[in-house]
């Protein structure tokens, strides 16, 4: 089910930008435009863009924000949400969470 | 001469003629129209309505462009538990991460319910804090508000349903009202647990499983959680179309839930503080899915024209058109997800 309704009508999370726009949903209570525009404005692609596998895996290579296969010395779990905090300009709660642990 | 592949509302399959199909669609969405008393669909919204029930594709998608958020119920629940894969919770949405590429996932417990995760909460305190190390994506933690586990003997509670049969009208009221506020007191503890731990939303899934209190309770949860902690995210998934009058007598903000549909809950939900909705339309297992995808549609575009904040439709076995059966089938599945997200205008599934 959760691979046939990604197939049909997923943005296709961390492959594109799905996880992003669905940051920007929960946070703000954005609907589906308007996140994929604010998204799209803050990593410099077009929201059509924003579900190419091509683009975004240079995007999000470029911006360290994670990706299905973590290269060696790319950002991976926490670290990458810490860019994506600063990308999106927003908070997320398990990255101050660190900050508040590690005296950040 | 049946010339076209559909199913029923239970996954069986069968032939219909276009004729037929056509049919269907035009009851389905008076049906909704009827008892919404929404707008039923328009002759070209019937019409995109009848290609993708028609594509001879197995498998349909969205246009390009048109791609919405995933967010899930029952999150962790489904490849350990029910699929009996051994593998741990953080496996499994890092499984859902990396392999599936899911937008959103959820962290739950087997035992599903707010009131029964006060004795472990704990445990899953630290399981949200492990698996926010090592995620990506948005992490919420979902339970059920559940009202029924307050009535004897799993809680301290007269059970509304057997008062009600013997014309104790007021005594089951009285039970409600009070199981309510149990709930919202175990709700707002282990949702603000959960919150403090890293979870980047809290999702509460089956609202309104036991009803009208359920309802509330779950409102007055959500407003105090709101009030709390502005940035929290609260996903509102409904348990059913329209809201049981088990109580009948209960309001909020004014207005009567009982009986209120889609287009009514989101107003409530967006009031109490809830970031994403979660629609529900029952199917009707012994309709054609014609039927049920007419009806749906028509009361999820109904929806997303009432909400300010995005709708996500519930597409699980049995509801959102989506056949009553734990293997829905691709095509079914994958022509619910195109019309409600190209006619009904989702903005999440």
């Amino acid at each position: 089910m959760a691979i046939t309704h990604e197939m049909a009508a997923g943005m296709g999370g961390i492959r594109t930008a799905g996880d992003l726009v669905a940051r920007m949903q929960m946070t703000k209570g954005m609907k589906i435009k308007e996140a994929k525009e604010y998204v799209a404005a803050k990593v410099g692609v077009s929201t059509f863009d924003l579900c190419d596998e091509a683009v975004m895996k240079e995007v999000r290579e470029q911006l360290d924000i994670g990706h299905v296969q973590a290269r060696v010395g790319a950002s991976i779990g926490m670290e990458a949400k810490f860019n994506i905090a600063r990308v999106l300009d927003m908070k997320i709660k398990a990255v101050e969470n660190f900050k508040r642990k590690t005296g950040m | 001469m049946s010339d076209i592949f559909t199913r029923y509302g239970d996954g069986s399959p069968t032939r219909m003629s276009k004729e037929d199909i056509r049919f269907d669609l035009e009851e389905g969405t008076q049906d909704a129209a009827d008892r919404g008393k929404i707008p039923a669909l328009t002759e070209a919204e019937l019409d995109r309505l009848f290609e993708i029930c028609t594509m001879p594709e197995k498998a349909v998608t969205v246009e390009r462009g048109d791609e919405v958020i995933v967010s899930f119920d029952a999150g962790t629940l489904k490849l350990p538990v029910r699929a009996g894969v051994p593998m741990d919770r953080s496996a499994a949405i890092l499984t859902h991460e990396r392999a599936f590429c899911s937008d959103t996932m959820e962290l739950g417990h087997v035992d599903y319910s707010y009131k029964q995760l006060k004795a472990i909460i704990h445990e899953e305190c630290q399981a949200m804090e492990h698996i926010q190390l090592n995620t990506i994506i948005p992490v919420f933690y979902g339970a059920m508000p559940n009202l029924g586990l307050y009535t004897k003997p799993d809680g301290p509670i007269e059970n509304w349903s057997e008062l009600l049969p013997l014309a104790k009208i007021d005594e089951a009221k009285a039970a409600q009202e009070e199981a309510m506020e149990h709930a919202v007191k175990d709700i707002v503890y282990v949702a603000s647990r959960m919150y403090e731990s890293g979870a980047d939303g809290i999702n509460f899934d089956t609202v309104g499983a036991s009803g009208d209190a359920d309802v509330l309770a779950t409102l007055k949860a959500a407003e105090i959680l709101k009030e709390k902690y502005p940035d929290i995210a609260i996903e509102f998934g409904m348990a059913g179309e329209f809201v049981l009058g088990m109580h009948g007598e209960l309001y909020y903000d004014g207005t009567r839930l009982a009986g209120l549909y889609p287009h009514q809950q989101v107003k409530m939900a967006e009031k109490a503080g809830a970031a994403i909705f979660g629609a529900v339309i029952n199917t009707n297992s012994s309709m054609s899915f014609a039927w049920n995808i007419a009806r749906a549609v028509t009361f999820v575009k109904a929806c997303t024209e009432a909400a300010s904040i995005p709708v996500h439709v519930n597409v699980g076995m049995g509801v959102g058109a989506i056949p009553v059966t734990n293997t829905p089938p691709v095509d079914a599945v994958s022509r619910a997800d195109k019309a409600l997200v190209e006619i009904g205008k989702a903005d999440g599934l």
